[in-house]
């Protein structure tokens, strides 16, 4: 991965706005000094998955950029989260930069002061791209970024909406039109419903754990609100009761059978065999369903925002970003190369290949950039348009394995025909001393 | 696992017991790095886990003693409890149907036709492959939309079924993954036993005019029984421990109806991150083994060492 080779080009490109400045001495304020670390050696730790990709793509550019060498490795993001959080507990990662799941790991990530605080390295201009400011990246972005106390702890990298994906052909069949609310939705899915031809209207995860990314979209849409202001965990309130409802009639209505034990992996297949009509996941599948080796419903995808709940219309959100290890002794190197991953050359990649969304309004708002983009056009629209209803769409506590394995085995355990509400008290009977025992510790 | 592979030298130590005053004590330099090994690998992170199991130790967190409060923890929480009760329904299940279906094959197999050797060849393939590629084949195979099991029994009329999509369906199926892998092994156990059965009994017996069943009944079970009884424990301790098929199948799903103690142990100790509390879980998991393994050998050693002692 490494590239000492630099070549004349590149060097130009890399240095002209500074080279520039400096041969007609003009008093310049500071400019980046790309070169300053150039001979050191970084390593990486990466999710398996787009955002891995690119990064590794185009890592030469960095290297040519900045002279540092990058060693990088892609896990699956299970184990990827585990082997982190065992190195950095040990206090001696191999690793300097590392890529973490906001929606899971942020507050685990802050109680242990496991990552550098890059607030210093953002003001200092020798550092710091002139378009690189926090106003940029969008609110759910710097939520998950900053401490309570503001400090920039990582840099938001890629954005995951929820949104919903239809089979327009299914639809046209059926004269149905794309609901706009829950309750349309679930008309239209019980129309589109024929097990017969073996197709259903609605697909999403029922497997415990992953469940809980669907079902809080439903639960936000009528309402809820995760925590109080003391902390209390809220999700057994009327409005999950409601939302496990909706839930309970989808995937036990008019989806697939055994959709119990579906992830995105087991909705996607259903999806694009045109099995389902309606599916509910996160923003990035588009690629997948747009190829025509792995999809037979090419072409025939609309892509929109998750329709409205009783209570409100959200797009549940998720994500990912790029911090330095505390304890990385290549702190600016690193902060430079994270600087690189969020860049707008490297976002805009990322968003053309529909492999995630930056969390950089600078990006996602640029026409150039979007006319680049190879999704279809609605797509590129259901990004824009949830971007406005984004709401974080799991709690920020540190025991979010717990919550989701322990709540969402109470909802998965609904779609076998049991009262939600009578899971849902059980389940918070479990989760709560176990979040009071880790927010306490 | 570790207290069979422990007691057994144990047991053939204090057998040996009385030879051992007769040797003069220079034999110590052979036995220290022996002794260093197995302080450092086995003793020590037991002691070290039981050390962890008393104190509240959460990645990330600073450790505090909490004495044996990970345990009264234990004892109110309906995961682990259920856990336990998946685990034994599921050894029980997979020990005893790999052991009817294993003995019925050997019986089989052990019979002269032909190709017998080629066949028994195929037979044994599954226990050749890797349990997580086989489990990824068998979720396949399990989808209820576009699984062949379920196309299979269309053939026969059979409406489709959910298999491990469903809570009270999913530890039958995943036994019938594990069983499907492990029948060749008692299969392999109890052909060697049939082998060493001598003729003359079923000789007699055909003189007497016993029928098949008899003879299988009263002579055949009876000499194959301790091979049975080795079959079955090395079934149980594989059973009881099974991880990889179910964590790769239905990682304890759906909901926690198939979570053995083995996958909540996962669970706690490297997505929970609570190594205390896991560790409590490990050495109760533990205590449970070694408790099943020591009936075993007691019965072993009451019922049938002397038979076969005598019979051979």
């Amino acid at each position: 991965m490494a590239n000492h080779n630099i070549s004349r080009r590149t060097l130009l490109k890399g240095t002209a706005a500074a080279g520039a400045l400096s041969l007609t001495g003009l008093p310049a304020r500071a400019e980046v000094n790309w070169k300053k670390y150039a001979g050191t050696k970084l390593e990486v730790i990466l999710a398996k998955g787009p955002r891995g990709d690119n990064l590794q793509k185009n890592i030469k550019e960095f290297t040519e950029l900045t002279g540092i060498q990058v060693e990088s490795e892609q896990i699956p993001e299970q184990q990827q989260r585990q082997k982190v959080v065992i190195e950095l507990t040990s206090g001696r990662p191999s690793f300097d930069v590392v890529h973490l799941s906001y929606h899971v790991q942020k507050r685990q990530f802050e109680k242990a002061g496991w990552l550098a605080d890059m607030t210093p390295f953002m003001k200092d201009p020798t550092l710091t791209a002139p378009d690189l400011v926090e106003s940029d990246f969008s609110a759910a972005g710097l939520q998950y970024a900053k401490n309570d106390k503001g400090q920039m702890l990582s840099l938001p990298w890629s954005v995951d909406y929820f949104i919903l994906y239809y089979n327009k052909e299914l639809f046209q069949k059926k004269g149905v039109a794309v609901p706009k609310t829950f309750d349309e939705m679930i008309a239209a899915a019980e129309k589109l419903t024929d097990p017969k031809e073996g197709t259903f209207g609605f697909v999403g995860r029922g497997l415990r754990n992953a469940n809980m990314t669907l079902w809080t979209n439903f639960f936000l849409n009528c309402g809820g609100e995760f925590l109080d202001a003391k902390g209390n965990i809220l999700t057994d309130g009327p409005e999950a009761i409601e939302a496990t409802k909706i839930y309970q009639t989808l995937l036990t209505k008019v989806a697939p059978p055994g959709v119990v034990g579906f992830n995105w992996m087991e909705s996607m297949a259903s999806f694009t065999q045109g099995r389902s009509a309606m599916w509910i996941d996160g923003v990035g599948w588009a690629p997948p369903l747009e190829d025509p080796a792995a999809s037979r419903v090419v072409g025939k995808v609309g892509y929109t925002v998750v329709p409205a709940g009783p209570k409100g219309q959200y797009s549940a959100t998720y994500g990912d970003g790029i911090g330095i290890a505390a304890a990385s002794k290549n702190k600016e190197a690193a902060y430079l190369l994270c600087q690189w991953v969020v860049s707008k050359k490297q976002g805009a990649r990322l968003l053309q290949a529909g492999g995630g969304v930056p969390f950089r309004n600078s990006i996602l708002n640029d026409p150039e950039v979007q006319s680049g983009v190879k999704m279809p056009k609605e797509w590129l629209q259901s990004v824009i348009d949830s971007a406005k209803i984004s709401k974080l769409g799991l709690p920020v506590i540190i025991p979010v394995a717990e919550f989701r394995d322990l709540v969402g085995a109470a909802i998965t355990s609904t779609i076998t025909g049991t009262d939600p509400a009578t899971e849902l008290k059980k389940a918070h009977e479990q989760f709560r001393p176990i979040l009071e025992r880790s927010e306490k510790a | 696992m570790s207290a069979l592979t422990q007691s057994t030298p144990a047991a053939a130590r204090s057998d040996a017991a009385p030879e051992k005053e007769l040797r003069p004590p220079s034999y110590w330099p052979f036995v220290v790095p022996a002794l260093v090994v197995v302080l450092a690998i086995i003793i020590f992170p037991w002691v070290f886990t039981i050390w962890m199991s008393l104190n509240e130790w959460k990645v990330g967190s600073p450790t505090t003693f909490v004495g044996f409060s990970n345990y009264l923890r234990l004892t109110s929480d309906p995961r682990f409890l259920e856990a336990v009760g998946h685990t034994l329904v599921y050894t029980v299940l997979s020990v005893v149907l790999p052991l009817i279906l294993g003995t019925l094959s050997a019986v089989v197999f052990h019979q002269n036709f032909a190709g017998r050797g080629f066949l028994r060849g195929v037979f044994i393939m599954p226990m050749m492959a890797t349990p997580v590629a086989i489990a990824l084949v068998w979720t396949m195979m399990f989808h209820p939309q576009l699984g062949v099991l379920n196309y299979l029994l269309s053939l026969v009329g059979i409406p489709a079924q959910l298999w491990v999509f469903h809570p009270a369906t999913v530890i039958p199926s995943l036994v019938l993954v594990e069983t499907w892998q492990w029948t060749p092994l008692v299969m392999l156990i109890v052909l060697g036993g049939l082998a060493a059965i001598p003729t003359e009994p079923y000789e007699s017996a055909q003189i007497d005019g016993a029928s098949f069943w008899q003879v299988f009944r009263f002579i055949t079970l009876p000499l194959i029984m301790p091979f049975l009884f080795i079959a079955g424990m090395i079934r149980m301790i594989d059973a009881v421990k099974s991880f990889d098929i179910i964590f790769a199948i239905t990682q304890g799903g759906p909901g926690s109806a198939s979570e053995t103690i083995n996958i909540y142990l996962y669970s706690v100790a490297f997505t929970y991150y609570d190594l205390g509390y896991g560790s409590a879980i490990a050495v109760v998991f533990f205590l449970l083994i070694v408790l099943l393994a020591a009936v075993m050998l007691y019965a072993r050693q009451r019922m049938l060492w002397t038979e076969i002692a005598s019979g051979a």
